[in-house]
Parts: C-alpha cells; sequence; structure tokens
C-alpha cells in the first residue's frame, strides 16, 4: 500500500464525478481527498484523487475511470513525481494568544489570515504531514475548527493537457 | 414560432428514425406519453412493441441486438417505468449488448421535487450503463440521441439511457439531424501494434501445445471469418466461453469444446497443460478461470482485446494485443506458421472420449425412464435449420442447451451470460424473432425462470412471433437445487416449486401448446413444434433431480473439473 495521486481530465459534464466515485465505492476503496478544478483550457476540467492503495490496484482503478466515455484522460503517479500542496484552516480563541503560539505561527509559516473579536483564523499551506504537525500542536491552544483542502497537484512529467485533447 | 419547428417528442421518433431503427420495444406511461403520441403519426416507419413489462421491453430489444448486430431500443416512462429497466441494463452492461434506451422524465421545473414518478433514474442507472444523460431542452434532444447510438455501438458495445423531460417532449424545436462521427473524450479505433503482433507470433512459433480461448469480442467485432483462417492456418486447438460460442462452427476440425464451471472436460483440464494461451475477445470471468491462483500458471497468455481496462485485470498477460480481434487476428494470422499439433490434439481427443462415455451418452441417450434434457437439446439438433437461434434463461436448462446445442452460425447464442438474468429467455427470444419472422427461435427455458417473464406471452400473442418455447420442466430450481445436493447436503430449501398448468397457460394466450411426458412422443412432438407455422409451446417434463455435468465446483482448479 502506498499514497498515489491520480489525475483525471475531463469533459465538463453532469454526473462525471458521480461516475468516477462509484469505481471506487464499488470496490470498497477510499477517497484520501479529492479537488476538482477547472484547467486551463476551457470546458476541460481536472480532477486530482488523492488514495492509498497497491499499485495493482490503482491501475485497475485508472483503467476502469479512463472507460468513462466522457474522461479524456487518467494516470496516476506516486508522490515523489508530482508537486502538490494542500492548505489548512485553523480557528483558534483569541484569549488564547500569547507569545508562544506566536513563536509556533513564526516556525511553521502559518499566517494569520483573518482576526475577529473572539477568534483568529491561521492558514497552513505544505504537505500533509506539515500541516498535521500544526493541527496535532494547536490542539493544544483551545482549536475551534479545524478544514484542511485536498491535494491540488501538478506532474512533474513535461507533458501537457493540449497532448490529450486532439 | 417557425413552420419548421416540430415537437420535442416527434425529434425523439424522427432520430430514431434517421438512426435506421426498425423496431422498438416499450410500453407508455404518463411522462412518455408524448412520444408515444408521436410514434402514431410515425408507424409505419418505426414499429413498435407493446411488452407487458418494461423488462420484457429491454430483455427483448437485447435479443434482437445480439441476433442483428444492430442497437436495440427500449422506451419506458419515468418511475416504476424507468426503474423496471434496471435488471436490462446491468444485464446488457456485462454482457456488451448495444442499447438505446429513452425514458420520460417529470417536467424539469418538478426534478428534485419528489414529483410524481419522479426517480433519479440517471443515478440509479449510472452503474449499469455505458453512458447516460438527463435531456432538459428540446434542442439537445437529437444531439443526445446521436451520441447515444454512437456510444451504444461503437468500440466495446453496451447500453445507454436517455432520460428526456416531459416538457422537452412538448416544446417545440427545430429537427436537423446530424449523426455523431466521434468526439475526443472517447477512443474507439485502436490501432493494433506491429510489435504486439510480432511478440505474440513469436511465442505461438515456438510453443509445442498453444491453445486458443475465444469469447464473445469475436462476434461483437464480427472477426468470426478471421478466426476461422488463423485457426486454418495455426492449427491451434481452439474452446468457445458462453457468450462465444457461434463465432466458430462447431464442425471447425480444431474446435475442442466450451469452457467454464459446465463446459467439457477437456478444454477445461487443458488450460493447465498448454504452453501458450491465447485468449481472444474474452475477459477471464471467474466462471471460466476457477480458482485463479491455479489458472494456466504454466502458460505464456496472450490476450487479444479491445478494451484496455481488460488487459491484465484478471490475468497477467505476456503479449497484449490491444485493439479489434477483427484487426488482430488476420495481422496474427499472416505472422505464424502453418501448423498442427496432433499429439496435442490427441489429448483433447482423449479426455472428450471419456466425457463423451460418462456424460454425454447418458445424456443424450438415457436408459433410465426419466427424460433428460440433454436427448430434448439432441432431438432439436435433429430437426433445427442451421441458423436457428438458441435463446436461453438461466439454470440447468441453459447450461445443457448450451452443451448440447450445435452452433453452426455467428450470433445463434443468445442468453445472459455475465448477469445470469433468470426472466430473460422469453421476452429476449421475442425480440430476436421480432428480427427476422423466417428464422427459426427457439426459446429454452425452465419453470422458474419462465414465471418470471410468462406475462411476455401475451406479447408473442399480439405479435405472433414464431417462438418456439420449449420449457424444460423439472419442478425444482434446478441449478440452485444441485447446489444444495452437492454443498449442502441436499437439504432442498425453498427450491421445490408447486407448478401451474403451463399448457392452460399457454393456451389461454392462444399459442398452439403440447405437454410431453413420454420419451416416445417426444421427436414428433419437436417436429411438430419445429414445422408449426406460428408461436409454440412444447413443456417437456424431466427427470426432477438430474444434475449438469461436468462441473468445476466453486473455489477448484480448472484441472479438477469432474464428470460426476
Ligand atoms: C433473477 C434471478 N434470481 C435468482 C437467480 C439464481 N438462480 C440461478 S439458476 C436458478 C434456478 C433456475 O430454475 P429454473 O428456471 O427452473 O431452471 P433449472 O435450473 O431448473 O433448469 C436460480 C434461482 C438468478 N440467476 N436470477
Ligand atoms: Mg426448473
Amino acid at each position: 500500500m502506498k499514497r498515489y495521486t491520480i489525475f483525471v481530465i475531463t469533459e465538463n459534464f453532469i454526473g462525471i464525478l458521480n461516475r468516477i466515485t462509484i469505481i471506487f465505492t464499488r470496490r470498497g476503496i477510499n477517497i484520501d481527498a479529492l479537488t476538482a478544478s477547472e484547467s486551463r483550457l476551457e470546458g476541460i476540467h481536472r480532477i486530482t484523487i488523492e488514495v492509498t492503495a497497491s499499485e495493482d490496484t490503482v491501475i485497475q482503478l485508472v483503467n476502469q475511470i479512463e472507460k468513462i466515455i466522457d474522461v479524456i484522460k487518467a494516470f496516476y503517479h506516486e508522490d515523489e513525481s508530482v508537486v502538490y500542496q494542500e492548505i489548512a484552516l485553523y480557528k483558534i480563541p483569541v484569549s488564547r494568544l500569547d507569545g508562544g503560539l506566536e513563536k509556533i505561527i513564526r516556525q511553521h509559516n502559518a499566517k494569520i489570515i483573518a482576526a475577529e473579536p473572539d477568534f483568529v483564523v491561521l492558514e497552513l499551506t505544505g504537505h500533509k504531514e506539515q500541516t498535521q504537525e500544526l493541527l496535532e500542536i494547536l490542539k493544544g491552544y483551545g482549536l475551534l475548527e479545524f478544514a484542511r483542502s485536498g491535494r491540488v497537484a501538478v506532474a512533474k512529467r513535461m507533458l501537457t493537457i493540449d497532448s490529450f485533447v486532439k | 414560432m417557425k413552420d419548421s419547428m416540430i415537437r420535442g417528442a416527434d425529434i425523439v421518433v424522427r432520430s430514431l428514425i434517421a438512426e435506421n431503427a426498425e423496431i422498438i420495444f416499450g410500453y407508455p406511461g404518463g411522462a412518455i406519453m408524448p412520444v408515444y403520441d408521436a410514434l402514431h403519426d410515425y408507424h409505419d416507419q418505426l414499429r413498435h412493441v407493446l411488452t407487458r413489462h418494461e423488462q420484457g421491453a429491454i430483455h427483448a430489444a437485447q435479443g434482437y441486438a445480439r441476433v442483428s448486430g444492430k442497437v436495440g431500443v427500449c422506451i419506458a416512462t419515468s418511475g416504476p417505468g424507468a426503474t423496471n429497466l434496471i435488471t436490462g441494463l446491468a444485464d446488457a452492461q456485462i454482457d456488451s449488448t448495444p442499447l438505446v434506451c429513452i425514458t420520460g422524465q417529470v417536467a424539469s421545473h418538478l426534478l428534485g421535487t419528489d414529483a410524481f414518478q419522479e426517480t433519479d433514474v440517471v443515478g440509479i442507472s449510472m452503474p449499469a450503463t455505458k453512458w447516460n444523460i438527463q435531456v432538459r431542452r428540446v434542442e439537445d434532444i437529437a444531439p443526445a440521441i446521436a451520441k447515444g447510438f454512437y456510444i451504444a455501438k461503437s468500440g466495446r458495445p453496451g447500453p445507454v439511457l436517455i432520460d428526456i423531460t416531459k416538457d422537452a417532449q412538448t416544446n417545440f424545436g427545430e429537427f436537423n439531424y446530424s449523426k455523431c462521427l466521434g468526439f475526443r473524450s472517447y477512443r474507439t479505433h485502436i490501432p493494433v501494434e506491429k510489435s504486439a503482433i510480432q511478440e505474440a507470433a513469436f511465442l505461438i512459433n515456438m510453443a509445442k501445445r498453444p491453445y486458443l480461448l475465444f469469447g464473445q469480442g469475436v462476434v461483437l467485432g464480427e472477426a468470426e471469418e478471421e478466426l476461422k483462417a488463423f485457426l486454418d492456418k495455426s492449427g491451434i486447438p481452439a474452446a468457445s466461453t458462453l457468450l462465444g460460442s457461434g463465432a466458430l462452427s462447431e464442425d471447425h476440425p480444431n474446435y475442442v469444446g466450451k469452457l467454464g464451471m459446465h463446459g467439457n472436460y477437456a478444454p477445461n483440464l487443458l488450460t493447465n497443460q498448454c504452453d501458450v494461451l491465447i485468449a481472444v475477445g474474452m475477459r477471464f470471468d471467474d466462471r471460466v478461470t476457477g480458482d485463479l491462483k491455479r489458472y494456466a500458471k504454466q502458460a505464456k497468455v496472450i490476450h487479444l482485446e479491445l478494451d484496455p481496462a481488460e488487459i491484465n485485470k484478471i490475468v497477467k498477460c505476456e503479449v497484449a494485443v490491444l485493439g479489434s480481434c477483427k484487426d488482430s487476428l488476420s495481422l496474427l494470422a499472416d505472422a505464424v506458421n502453418v501448423n498442427a499439433y496432433p499429439d496435442w490434439m490427441a489429448k483433447f481427443q482423449e479426455l472428450a472420449d471419456q466425457e463423451n462415455a460418462t456424460v454425454i451418452q447418458p445424456d443424450l441417450k438415457p436408459t433410465k425412464a426419466g427424460l433428460t434434457m440433454g436427448e430434448v437439446i439432441h432431438q432439436i439438433n435433429q430437426y433445427k435449420a442451421d441458423d436457428a437461434i438458441l435463446v436461453t434463461d438461466v439454470g440447468q436448462h441453459q447450461m445443457i442447451a448450451w452443451r448440447y446445442f450445435n452452433y453452426k452460425k455467428p450470433r445463434t447464442q443468445v442468453t445472459s451470460g455475465g448477469l445470469g438474468t433468470m426472466g430473460f429467455a422469453l421476452p429476449a427470444a421475442l425480440g430476436a424473432q421480432m428480427y427476422d419472422f423466417s428464422r427459426q427461435v427457439v426459446c429454452v427455458v425452465g419453470d422458474g425462470g419462465i414465471q418470471m417473464t410468462i406475462q411476455e406471452l401475451g406479447t408473442i400473442m399480439q405479435t405472433k412471433a414464431p417462438v418456439k418455447i420449449v420449457l424444460l420442466n423439472n419442478n425444482f430450481l434446478g441449478m440452485v437445487r444441485q447446489w444444495q445436493q452437492m454443498f449442502f447436503d441436499k437439504r432442498y430449501s425453498f427450491t421445490e416449486l408447486d407448478n401451474p398448468d403451463f399448457v392452460k397457460i399457454a393456451e389461454a394466450y392462444n399459442i398452439q401448446a403440447q405437454k410431453v411426458t413420454e420419451r416416445g412422443d417426444l421427436q414428433e412432438a419437436i417436429e411438430d413444434m419445429l414445422i408449426h407455422d406460428g408461436p409454440y409451446f412444447l413443456e417437456v417434463v424431466v427427470e426432477k433431480e438430474d444434475n449438469v455435468f461436468p462441473m468445476i465446483a466453486t473455489g477448484c482448479s480448472v484441472e479438477e473439473v469432474r464428470l460426476s
């Protein structure tokens, strides 16, 4: 079992996300995270799926995804061959803001992106291990709320979407 | 409004006509009524068959598609009409049958409100379709149908569902139809790679005991001639999967029989003795492979396959030859040597003789009192036409009919393979017959399965489709009973049936019927049936507790195929 990133380049077709996710649910495979966004080309979407599985399984998944009529291309990468980021937001009560916390924010390169009378919101962008580490620490500071995005990623390989869209 | 504008419902019908649909199977209801209204105007160009249940409509469309090679079309209303199609969609999906199913849907402003007969059909049918779409605007109807037909028929075929809201059917729009010729996300033609052919030919030319397995891909790819030519030249023995039957005449000298749980003895057993295994248009179903860990481990596998997702899905192959097997088989035929394998062939013959002595003769020429299913099929073989179509349901009779029917022509085999849908046969036979009234269509069905769709006798009555229905009545859900006998200590839990008087039922539908209980009456009854002009119902009361052999029990390896 390893962590893989599956990239799906697809037409923007209603229901496409459904068709993709049932491929996972049917096999009882959990999606660790999923993000969908527009691509550089109009009308074409890209979906990034993070999954922990054996390579054999991932190959099957990718083959099945690519079989979907409106999917243009699907492929997968190991973590080493993608550049990726996740964003995490942490909501902390103002009452807990002190010198210690300030130091932690600085050390982790987190940012305060909102300050309200009762709470502040910190933001950290990075890999899951990094955002997770900060999460564990902030639990000791009365963490009120936490949210983490799925992975946004690009492959290191020099292939562009255009080569699939012909 | 311009004069050239027509109703969405008319666009539906004219689009179907533009796709050369000749016949559609369906059942009306509120949300599809505008289309039914339009059908009234075009009945001279597009024939509609009213089945007695939507499941009957879709199985009929499947039967039609399987024998014609064309896209089967069926229509149904929203809600319950649409959900009644689901079994057929799943069946067509797993057996790669091209279908376009059109369902009515509530008006678009009611979507998502739990309106009367609203069901999320697109959602429900998603895993059971190759593609589906909801159409909410009149201008999207024709393009959706064009795309639907293209997707259903091209590449690896499959079912498509198009859900059309009632307002799209009643609004007016322009009709100018253009057929779909392809689009960027969907690749249908995969050119065969020369290097793959060379690698495959190299392995084949070196092989001492090569063995070819063919499946329905040969029929779907219309590669029957290419398969025959390849076998003629290479001299390689070949065996068929359930849905491959018909792709090669069983009289062909290289033909060694059938694969799978109830296939023939030699083809299963020798899978584990070949050195090169050539799989053509088949997908290594678990009913074919038995225990995978002990399946053809000694062999180098060459897989000729159109669908990339099938490569290495079940059995890892040495050489994958992607592309239509029509192309790959003919390229491969050019690249292999003329050869013959007399010793290897003799092994098949030796085991076939054993099977013949222990299983086939007692099945076909029984000495015990009770009639066997096998002898019924044997008698049908004596009188059937070469191109007779055999439609079967699911169970013991299916396996026996498949084992003993003498397949000679392509597209003469219609059965529910991947899904094993009881109730398939009667409506599928009707659909097959609607394609061509001059062909013999023999529907072999069990006493359990026929009662799942027996209402379609009404459709047979109304269309006068001359289907020959052979009911093999063992008063049991026989296949399940066999498993209970073999694996559950003969605890016959809810498998014995109290059956109605089937002949009376058939006669109530005005279908000529006969019941045979004695061996002496069988031959004449079959002759009577096959020469009868019109539908015919023949009930044959067979031995209650006969079993189907050979058999590869669940969890066993192909080489553990048993003769008793
Ligand atoms: C819709 C459906 N329900 C249940 C089954 C499980 N099943 C497979 S064969 C069989 C028995 C079929 O009995 P019958 O139609 O009398 O045929 P026989 O085996 O006796 O020839 C059953 C219940 C099935 N295949 N399909
Ligand atoms: Mg029965």
